[in-house]
């Protein structure tokens, strides 16, 4: 039937498409978008027979049709074989549902049956329990209530019994039990405490306990009782109620005052000692005046403390740290004990009571030791003596010590660390007083040097009046002497004053692993305050002995001046190296900040000596210009004698030469002169005289040739270097001598040429030069710097001459050698 | 217009000579009057015209035949006027006289024609007074009234300080007052200067170590600096820009530069030269550059801004303000020079005894030792436009 019509649908359909017409019957037709509206698609929906048949008909020719023909029946035939077997298919399990559907429905029914008999029986239940319950229910409430008044009887037993137990355990000195005891009341009493009977047990508690905190708080203040007692009884006193920062304000205030005593005995100490150290001599004098003022202290103590005036700063220290340190530390740990390590419990715990503690004992603390800071330092401070630094080197460790058993005791506490820098600013200072008594060491020695220079100097005055080659040498043998006295006092001073400063980092003291004592006070304060600042003071102060001695020849002795050049040079060469090695050795110091380089300090020690000497060799050409300066301006020059002697100045010229030489000599080396013949006092100068004398001012005596003075003159000039006068020396004998000799002649050339001479005068002038000639060419480093000057003088003395007539030089020799 | 410095001008003097002038009225042209020192020939006063564009001189010679020359000076006013302190050798003594002269009015005429024949013949000074000093001693120094009418000079004899008016066409001279300085040992003055400032009413001299200031109204002393100098003090000079600031110079080689009104102090100290400096001299119009001459043989030229009118660069002047914003944008950029050692000259070979400004160019200057050698130079170029522009 149906299968009928549907064929021509199906028929031409391969098995493949089976499916997806299954697909388009069950509505699943939007799946198959692609569905084509072709009429000639034989799957499709829209398949039109004739449409389709048409199309065969004229596309194809007879044979693909045939063979068409026979694809769709063979299609069509196992299209209906597949159509046959679905429906065997599911007509079978249709069956096999029917069959269990009535199964089931017998099933059901029995089911229903057993529900009902249980619910029956469950009713049933529960009206027996309901019926048991009713009766059980006025006996249960009748035993609750006995148990509650049970209960609320034995309260009021110990309520009503408390007031004599807590007179007992007051009594007995039981107050942990009284304690708790009420403890344990106080919540109800208060609660009840509008009716009348409880009212009186509470007053009377309250009594009691007023009585029983009394009690504590003696015991407390008295504070005699052992630690276990006191913290107990802080503990109780806790638990009572009593404010904590109260309690610790009273421990502490208590235990100020104890300390201040301390504190007031050291304050005493200081004073006194104050007194007799600036007293002295004069104790005496001002007891009587400051009696009135303070008469029971210092009438009463000092004749006391008079003998022991000297309380050394150890001793002081020691007090210190026995008396206040110590006590210091007990309070620490016994407050401790009470408010902060003890163990809280319950509300008390709540309160935060440590910290509040703890942070009252910090400042407790810091007060009190700032106090007995400030004491310290001022001793420290008086401690001005630097003979024995061990004495306060032992006291600042013990001090140190001592603190750090505070800083075990208190971890947070800035006092120890405020005590090593009280230690590290002792230290300072004491560098600085270090230096300062090195300074005055230094300048004392130089005064002792001077007084030694001029005591020989009067006996040289006296000695040279009687006239004598023998003055240089009573006075000057002891220049060496000095300086070695000198430079060794001063190198011995400055090692034990390292010596004294090394303590501060002996082993042995426990400051001295602090950063501070391994590092900056070894480089920056020992090495740099100190020994740097020492050796630089010690260029500075010579240098100032260079401007400050004036323009006038100074009040500084030359002598002085050479020495300390000596020994400014001598510093160069080797002490400032030895003493920074020696320092560097001792204090192994390491270099973490830039330190003075030791040849910096050479330089500066360089040039001071340079400084010196130049103004040594300055100080001395003037002594002798001055000489030489009066002696050509002072002299009427035209109107004068014919010469028969040296004039005496130039002797004098020539003794304070060789005095100078032999000084300079004492301290300073030969040095170096250009080499000259054998007997060159006498050959040279007879060829300057003879020879080139004649020639350079022959020719002025001839009033042709105006010019060739000048001329000739320059022509030497082009030739020989020019000579710088106030020039600096070289470290050496010759070349001091030289720079003297130089400035001498210079001046005598200067002050010749602003004078008229007469026939006789230049005559004088010839024998004068002549005379310097034989005795300075041995001074100095190039004796034709001596022919050259003294050329200069007497030519210019024949410039100036008015009637130029030389004398010979046979009787120029003759008198000078005369003279 | 090369920026290199010229090099400098040598002039050689047959006699040594210690006294040189700038001609002090002469504006136009470059010219310096040289003393000569000489016992056995006549003394001459060599004229020396330096010819800046072409960098040559020319000189002429008059005759001095009065005596060694140890001072000139030219009137302020009269350019052919001049003083010189000449010594006389009579009767076996040795006397410093001071006279008042006229050049010839040929000397000029005759030198430009012929320059070659001038030293041949050479024309003889005038003479129009003598400052009779006979009862006074021997004259250190004589000084014109500076900007004057060429009618006052002062003369320092011995320990005397004497202030005459020249009369009559300057040949008749007479003292209009007379200071003595007192006081224990042989006073003499070396030196001396009258200050331009407070309407040329102060003198300020030198003897030894002091220097000392008058008043020229009462002529009394105003004020005395004691050992101002270690040694001898041999020249002095006022800033002529600053009233109270003057310099010494002396045997202490060192220049000091002094403020009048703080006299404990110097305030400032130079010691470059090597022995005694004998002639200190400020620029004329700026007075930053300062002259030395010293017997060490060199002349040194330093620049002392610190102590300068100028202390900042040039002041602006009335030329300057119409550019006024430029002026002041250099200005700030401008660092505060340093003071310095400008130049040291070395042309001396001997002693130089004298170092003066030109009086009509202010970058000139010439210097003279001892030997007869007049050198002269120039500020260097850099310096000179660093200060001008």
């Amino acid at each position: 039937m149906s299968s009928a019509t549907t064929p021509p649908d199906s028929d031409p359909t391969g098995r493949r498409q089976v499916h997806s017409m299954l697909k388009l019957y069950y509505g699943m037709n939007e799946e198959g978008k692609v569905e084509s509206l072709d009429p000639c698609d034989i799957n499709g929906p829209h398949f039109d027979p004739e449409v389709y048949l048409n199309k065969l008909r004229k596309e194809c020719s007879l044979g693909e049709l045939m063979d068409h023909e026979s694809c769709t029946v063979k299609q069509i035939r196992s299209l209906d074989s597949d159509m046959q077997t679905l429906v065997y298919e599911n007509y079978n399990k249709f069956i096999s549902a029917t069959d269990t559907i009535r199964k089931m429905k017998n099933d059901f029914k029995k089911m229903e049956d057993e529900m009902d008999c249980l619910s029956a029986n469950m009713a049933a239940i529960t009206e027996f329990s309901a019926h048991i319950s009713g009766t059980l229910q006025d006996q249960h409430a009748q035993i609750t209530k006995l148990s509650g008044v049970h209960t609320l009887l034995r309260k009021l037993q110990f309520l009503f019994e408390l007031p004599a137990r807590l007179n007992k355990c007051l009594e007995l000195q039981a107050y942990a039990q009284a304690v708790s005891a009420h403890r344990r009341a106080r919540c109800v009493l208060q609660q009840y405490s509008h009716m009348p009977s409880f009212r009186g047990i509470q007053d009377d508690c309250h009594v009691i306990m007023e009585q029983l905190a009394q009690q504590l708080r003696q015991k407390f203040r008295d504070g005699g009782s052992s630690a276990k007692d006191l913290s107990e009884c802080v503990e109780l006193l806790l638990q009572l109620d009593e404010p904590a920062e109260e309690l610790c304000d009273k421990f502490l205030s208590h235990a100020q005052s104890r300390l201040e005593a301390d504190l007031q005995g050291l304050e005493a100490e200081l004073i006194d000692s104050l007194v007799t150290d600036t007293g002295g001599g004069l104790v005496q004098k001002t007891n009587p005046g400051s009696n009135p003022v303070s008469p029971s202290s210092s009438s009463t103590t000092n004749p006391f403390l008079s003998p022991t005036a000297g309380t050394d700063i150890l001793e002081f220290i020691d007090r210190g740290c026995n008396e206040f340190v110590s006590n210091l530390c007990l309070v620490i740990a016994s407050y401790q004990e009470l408010f902060i390590n003890h163990p809280q419990e319950g509300e008390l715990a709540s309160k935060k009571i440590p910290e509040m503690a703890n942070g009252k004992l910090h400042v407790f603390v810091d007060t009190l030791a700032a106090r007995y800071f400030s004491l310290v330092e001022r001793r420290i401070q008086e401690e001005k003596g630097v003979g024995d630094n061990s004495l306060l080197v032992r006291a600042l460790d013990r001090f140190h010590r001592r603190l750090q058993a505070i800083s075990k005791l208190l971890p947070g506490s800035a006092v120890p660390s405020q005590g090593t820098e009280i230690v590290v600013r002792a230290a300072r200072e004491r560098i600085k007083q270090y230096l300062s008594a090195l300074q005055t060491f230094y300048h004392d020695s130089l005064t002792d040097v001077r007084q030694a220079l001029a005591a020989p100097r009067l006996s040289v005055g006296g000695a040279s009046a009687s006239g004598g080659g023998a003055t240089s040498k009573d006075a000057t043998p002891s220049l060496p002497e000095l300086l070695t006295s000198l430079s060794n006092f001063i190198l011995n001073q400055l090692k034990s004053v390292l010596a004294s400063v090394h303590l501060f980092t002996a082993k042995d003291i426990t400051f001295s692993n602090k950063p501070y004592f391994k590092g900056e006070f070894c480089s920056q304060g020992v090495r740099e305050g100190l020994v740097v600042s020492f050796i630089k003071f010690i260029c500075q102060s010579s240098r100032q002995y260079c401007e400050s001695a004036g323009d006038r020849g100074g009040s500084t002795p030359p002598a002085l001046l050479l020495l300390l050049s000596r020994l400014c040079l001598d510093y160069e060469t080797s002490t400032i190296s030895y003493i920074l090695t020696l320092t560097d050795e001792q204090f192994l110091v390491q270099h973490h900040t830039p330190v003075t380089p030791v040849t910096a300090l050479c330089a500066e020690a360089r040039e001071a000596a340079q400084k010196l000497l130049n103004h040594y060799v300055k100080v001395q050409g003037l002594i002798i210009s001055q000489m030489l300066r009066k002696s050509v301006e002072t002299r009427d020059w035209v109107n004068t004698i014919e010469p028969r002697n040296v004039r005496a100045v130039m002797k004098r010229v020539v003794e304070d030469t060789t005095s100078i030489d032999v000084q300079v000599g004492l301290l300073y080396e030969e040095g170096v002169r250009k080499a000259h013949s054998s007997d060159s006092s006498k050959r040279t100068f007879s060829v300057y005289s003879s020879s080139r004398q004649q020639i350079r001012y022959a020719p002025s005596y001839t009033p042709s040739a105006p010019m060739d003075t000048s001329l000739l003159s320059n022509i030497h000039k082009l030739f020989s270097e020019r000579i710088d006068i106030f020039s600096p020396v070289e470290f050496n004998k010759v070349s001091v001598l030289t720079g003297i000799i130089k400035i001498s002649l210079k001046t005598f050339l200067e002050c010749v040429r602003l004078r008229t001479f007469g026939r006789y005068g230049l005559q004088q002038i010839q024998v004068d030069c002549h005379y310097l000639q034989m005795y300075l060419w041995r001074f100095v480093s190039d004796e034709n710097l001596v022919h050259f000057l003294l050329d200069e003088i007497v030519g210019s003395a024949a410039h100036r001459c008015l009637d130029p007539s030389p004398m010979e030089q046979s009787v120029i020799e003759v008198i000078c050698e005369r003279g | 217009m090369k920026m290199d410095d010229d090099a400098p001008v040598i002039y050689g003097l047959e006699f040594q000579a210690r006294a040189l002038t700038a001609q002090t009225a002469e504006t136009d042209a470059i010219r310096f009057l040289v003393g000569t020192q000489s016992l056995k020939f006549d003394n001459q006063i060599h004229i020396i015209d330096f010819d800046d564009e072409n960098n040559m001189i020319n000189k002429s010679v008059l005759l001095h035949d009065a005596g060694e020359i140890w001072h000139i000076s030219g009137s302020p006013a009269d350019k052919a006027v001049l003083t010189t302190c000449y010594s006389k050798t009579s009767e076996n003594r040795v006397l410093t006289c001071a006279a008042v002269w006229r050049m010839p009015p040929e000397w000029e005429s005759g030198s430009h024609e012929s320059p070659d024949d001038s030293s041949n013949n050479p024309q003889t000074l005038e003479l129009l007074c003598h400052l009779d000093n006979t009862a006074h001693g021997s004259v250190a120094c004589v000084l014109w009234e500076p900007l004057g009418d060429g009618k006052r000079v002062i003369s320092l004899a011995e320990n005397h300080v004497l202030l005459w008016d020249l009369q009559e066409s300057s040949t008749k001279a007479t003292i209009s007052s007379t200071a003595t300085l007192e006081g224990k040992g042989q006073l003499k003055f070396t030196a001396g200067k009258w200050s331009p400032h407070h309407n040329s009413t102060q003198l300020v001299t030198a003897n030894d170590t002091a220097i000392r200031g008058w008043d020229l109204r009462s002529m009394s002393q105003i004020y005395c600096i004691e050992n101002a100098h270690g040694q001898l003090v041999r020249d002095l000079d006022f800033n002529p820009n600053k009233q109270y600031y003057l310099a010494s110079c002396g045997d202490d080689c060192k220049v000091k530069f002094w403020d009048v009104r703080h006299i404990n102090e110097p305030v400032k100290c130079l010691e470059e030269h090597s022995h005694w400096v004998w002639s200190v001299r400020y620029n004329h119009s700026h007075d930053q550059l300062l002259l030395t001459g010293s017997s060490d043989s060199r002349v040194i030229l330093s620049n002392m801004v610190s102590i300068s009118s100028e202390p900042f660069g040039h002041l602006v002047d009335d030329d300057d303000l119409s550019d006024n914003e430029e002026n002041q944008q250099e200005d700030k950029g401008k660092e505060p020079l340093q003071d310095s050692i400008i130049a040291t000259y070395e042309e001396h070979e001997d002693s130089v005894y004298a170092v003066e400004w030109s009086a009509a160019d202010p970058w000139l200057f010439a210097s003279l030792s001892y030997d007869g050698r007049l050198v002269i130079n120039r500020v260097p170029r850099a310096l000179k436009y660093r200060i001008l522009l």
